[in-house]
């Protein structure tokens, strides 16, 4: 598939996630927006994991983690009072990097298996750790009261809003992301999962490229965690629970690794699949389990391969 | 130019019982060509790959321009001016021929923690890429995957990857490795060309390739070096025959 | 904090690192010589908790719902390998990792259509309730006692196939050259299906041992599955040695850890901050233990492979 034509098909697509709210509006279904919407906040924290795992090689089970920090860190200073919009959704950004660098200083000197392991095993961590604070809920969690403010330029309550907000910011995601693996820091992650001997060979060590792209994939997961405990208006430990991080994997290996929207793709695949099965039975893991398993066996490159030909 | 750029002294590596590397000791010159001939089995890329920083030995030293080097990793070395090439293709088959050579040239132009310009369109990783594939004669598959290239191109992507470092010194396993006549030709002309300006370390079995381009030649046999000397003396020598022309000077 | 309560939270520790190492020996064996990440072994431990209950249930006989237990979680170990995880060998982890998520989705709600997703409570059967009195007025129950004897023999068994059989010389074998062993025309295949069904049967036993002490529902193997995860990191992969230190170390710090950190940290700050930092610590006690393991050496204390 040529360039031009991805653009076309990118542009549409586009098009039509904007075209949602008023027809939505239309149509008297204001459930779509918040489905579609809650899609595109899953699809921006896929984007940042395609950057590591489809792009970088690295298998990170514990991606959802950040979703976790992310959230938590708008629900804490919301608990305690501080709705400012920029400061919490910073400091979101910010824990989440933070959390990505020690997480990833240890387990990126692994690979391999080990390094599938021990992303999990800091992310149940992580996760045991919500629990165990009784004064964010524990395992129940705590709602969010007030949403992140930002006065006079947007407020969260209006759905529609909020909405154009996440596209844009996906929109943002998929523009720096293309731009981030087409520069020369790209070039090293993608050579790296490449061929690794040969990357130190021509003399760049990939650790240190690793971590980086390890840190920014959590921070702008980190985003889309501020962004989900404001479209739920509730958070919870189980926001990083690692069969979260299952999903997020999904989203991307369906969606197609090596192309920057085909997380978005698989985003959309697995939740609206996950809806309409829930729709249709409550036993629909009994379903989609095997289905993954048979999309792993089949689907060798993703749905942007099985659409649109052969990737890149 | 006679001063010795890679000293290597009691090199030695095990695989469990196997003795890989047995007490290897090399003074390579600066500027020479230095062939490492061997049946198979000797232990050469075992001897390239501790060189390289790819392997650490057992026991042993290595220094290069009097620095000792044993504990530095092959980046470390690369960035210090080693290049090699395998002798198994080591190439980035999901890359195009230019963009293999475009990372070997920004692996050695300024940082790389660069997110926003796009590599692909830097003229200053185009440009000298581009010359280096035509050296090799592969200018016309720049757009190619590596991937989808013929074996004997790969090889030329290989050696064109390591010359884009700007090397001080070149490791070259087994470079005209299944290259046909033509390629080999082309390629043993390339390497004489960088006789002088260049220390190159060659592991060959082509004997063409060896006696036309090699200073001196080393003879590896059982991970020992039974002879090392110019290619006449080597030639002649009874030992070397016994465990290796012998067999192949009839190839 | 007294004599008697160190020493029952270390068997207790004991009787959790045996546990452990059972799952532990049966996915490291299987990760060495199949090169296959299975995620799905939880499932198998889930499957062997639900399937001895049943047959206790059913039968009235202990005894008889862990054989049957046990040889049911065999013969799903041996269908799950048969129908999906044969085309995986050859695949990459990334892909091994993702079917069998598919594979855990699938089995716990499996699970819970046919027994349901509330907790199950199972009982012990009189003689093996109670308690015993080691000594000095310590009184521990029989039951986990049980389980650590059962454990430390499995290990011995273990060690005594890998060490000293024909079969265990190939295991070994193959935990380090895969391809030797293939190409000295031993039956891949059929090596292959038994080594998993040992490990499935390793798992079941762990399930079923565990279900009288914790609960048996949906989503159980998980849990243990990541802290199985925690031991085979720290003792090294591959290795039936480091999956015993590993177990063992885990196992200790884990029960020790939730025992001992809060009330250690009260004689150092307030009670009230040691109630809410205390049980953080304690749950993260051994991801930490595993992070400065993996510092000092990263590929663990024993590995199969140097």
């Amino acid at each position: 598939m040529s360039s031009r034509t991805r653009a076309i098909v990118l542009a549409a697509g586009l098009v039509l996630l904007a075209a949602v709210p008023p027809v939505a509006a239309l149509a008297n279904q204001p459930f779509y927006l918040d489905l579609v919407r809650r899609v595109m906040i899953f699809a921006i924290a896929a984007l940042s994991l395609n950057l590591i795992l489809g792009y970088g090689g690295m298998i990170s089970f514990g991606h959802a983690a950040y979703l976790g920090v992310g959230a938590y860190a708008v629900g804490v200073l919301a608990h305690y009072g501080i709705n400012n919009g920029f400061l919490q959704w910073a400091l979101a950004i910010g824990a989440s990097a933070l959390v990505a660098l020690a997480i990833g200083a240890v387990s990126i000197r692994t690979s391999g298996v080990y390094f599938i392991m021990i992303t999990l095993a800091f992310t149940q961590m992580l996760y045991y750790l919500g629990i165990s604070i009784e004064e964010y809920g524990g395992d129940d969690g705590m709602r969010l009261a007030v949403k992140s403010q930002f006065p006079g330029l947007i407020d969260l309550n209006d759905a529609t809003a909020f909405y154009y907000l996440v596209l844009a910011i996906l929109v943002l995601c998929l523009f720096l992301g293309q731009r981030l693996v087409d520069s020369r820091f790209g070039m090293v992650i993608r050579a790296a999962k490449s061929n690794e001997v040969r990357t130190r060979s021509i003399g760049f060590s990939p650790y240190p490229y690793r971590l980086a792209a390890f840190v920014i994939a959590g921070g702008v997961c980190g985003l889309a965690g501020a962004l989900l405990v404001n479209h739920t208006a509730y958070l919870t430990p189980e926001f990083m629970n690692w069969t979260r991080s299952g999903e997020l994997m999904f989203m991307v290996i369906l969606g197609g690794m090596a192309s920057i929207a085909g997380p978005v793709l698989g985003a959309f695949a697995l939740l609206l699949v996950e809806d309409a099965l829930s729709g249709w039975t409550q036993h629909w893991q009994l379903i989609l389990g095997p289905l993954l398993v048979l999309s792993v066996l089949f689907l060798r490159r993703g749905l942007v391969g099985l659409l649109f030909g052969k990737n890149e | 130019m006679n001063r010795t750029l890679l000293e290597v002294r009691g090199l030695t590596k095990s695989f469990g019982a196997l003795l890989a590397s047995d007490d290897i000791n090399l003074d390579i010159r600066e500027g020479e060509t230095h062939a490492i001939i061997g049946p198979n089995g000797a232990g050469k890329t075992t001897l390239i790959s501790q060189l390289a920083g790819n392997l650490l030995p057992d026991r042993g030293r290595v220094r290069f321009a009097g620095e000792d080097i044993t504990a530095l990793s092959a980046p470390a070395r690369a960035r210090r001016g080693f290049a090699r090439s395998f002798q198994i293709t080591s190439v980035y088959p999901d890359f195009t021929a230019l963009e293999n050579v475009m990372l070997a040239v920004q692996a050695h132009s300024g940082s790389s923690f660069r997110f926003w310009r796009s590599a692909r369109e830097e003229a200053g990783l185009r440009s000298p890429a581009s010359a280096i594939l035509e050296e090799v004669g592969l200018s016309g598959r720049c757009d190619v995957l590596a991937a989808n290239l013929a074996h004997g191109e790969q090889r030329a992507l290989e050696v064109a990857t390591a010359l884009a470092t700007r090397p001080r010194l070149l490791l070259l396993d087994e470079p005209v490795a299944g290259m046909g006549a033509e390629e080999t030709q082309r390629m043993i002309a390339l390497l004489a060309s960088l006789k002088g300006g260049k220390t190159l370390i060659l592991v060959e079995h082509d004997m063409d390739a060896v006696f036309s381009l090699a200073d001196r030649i080393s003879v590896l046999v059982y991970g020992r070096i039974i002879a090392t000397g110019a290619p006449e003396e080597i030639r002649a020598n009874p030992e070397v025959r016994r465990a290796y022309l012998g067999e192949e000077v009839a190839a | 904090m007294n004599l008697f309560l160190v020493l029952e939270q270390t068997l207790n520790g004991l009787q959790l690192g045996v546990m452990l190492f059972l799952m532990a020996a049966g996915l490291t064996l299987v990760f060495g010589i199949m090169n296959l990440v299975n995620l799905a072994h939880g499932s198998l431990y889930m499957v062997g908790a639900y399937l001895a209950t049943y047959f206790y249930q059913a039968t009235g006989s202990y005894p008889l719902g862990v054989l049957l237990g046990l040889a049911g979680t065999l013969v799903v170990g041996i269908a799950v390998e048969l129908v999906a995880l044969r085309t995986l060998y050859e695949r990459p982890h990334l892909d091994q990792v993702l079917a069998t998520f598919g594979l855990i989705l699938f089995f716990n709600e499996l699970m819970a259509i046919l027994w349901g997703r509330a907790a199950i409570y199972t009982t012990l059967p009189d003689y093996l309730s109670g308690h015993v009195e080691l000594f000095a007025g310590l009184r521990y129950p029989l039951y986990r006692l049980v389980i650590i004897a059962v454990g430390l023999a499995v290990a011995g068994l273990l060690w005594f196939v890998v060490a000293r059989t024909r079969l265990g010389m190939l295991i070994r074998a193959g935990a380090s050259n895969r391809a030797m062993v293939a190409a000295l025309g031993v039956n891949v295949r059929l090596l292959y299906t038994l080594v998993f069904g040992f490990g499935a049967a390793l798992a079941g036993l762990a399930g079923l041992m565990s279900g009288p002490i914790h609960v048996v529902q949906p989503g159980m193997g998980e849990l243990i599955l990541i802290e199985v995860f925690v031991v085979i990191v720290i003792g090294g992969i591959g290795s039936i040695r480091g999956a015993l230190a590993g177990a063992l170390i885990v196992g200790m710090a884990d029960t020790l850890g939730r025992a001992f950190v809060r009330p250690m940290l009260a004689t150092v700050i307030s009670t009230t901050a040691a109630d809410a930092a205390g049980p953080a610590l304690a749950s993260m006690l051994i991801y930490l233990l595993m992070a400065i393991v993996l510092a000092l050496k990263p590929q663990g204390l024993f590995p199969a492979r140097s």
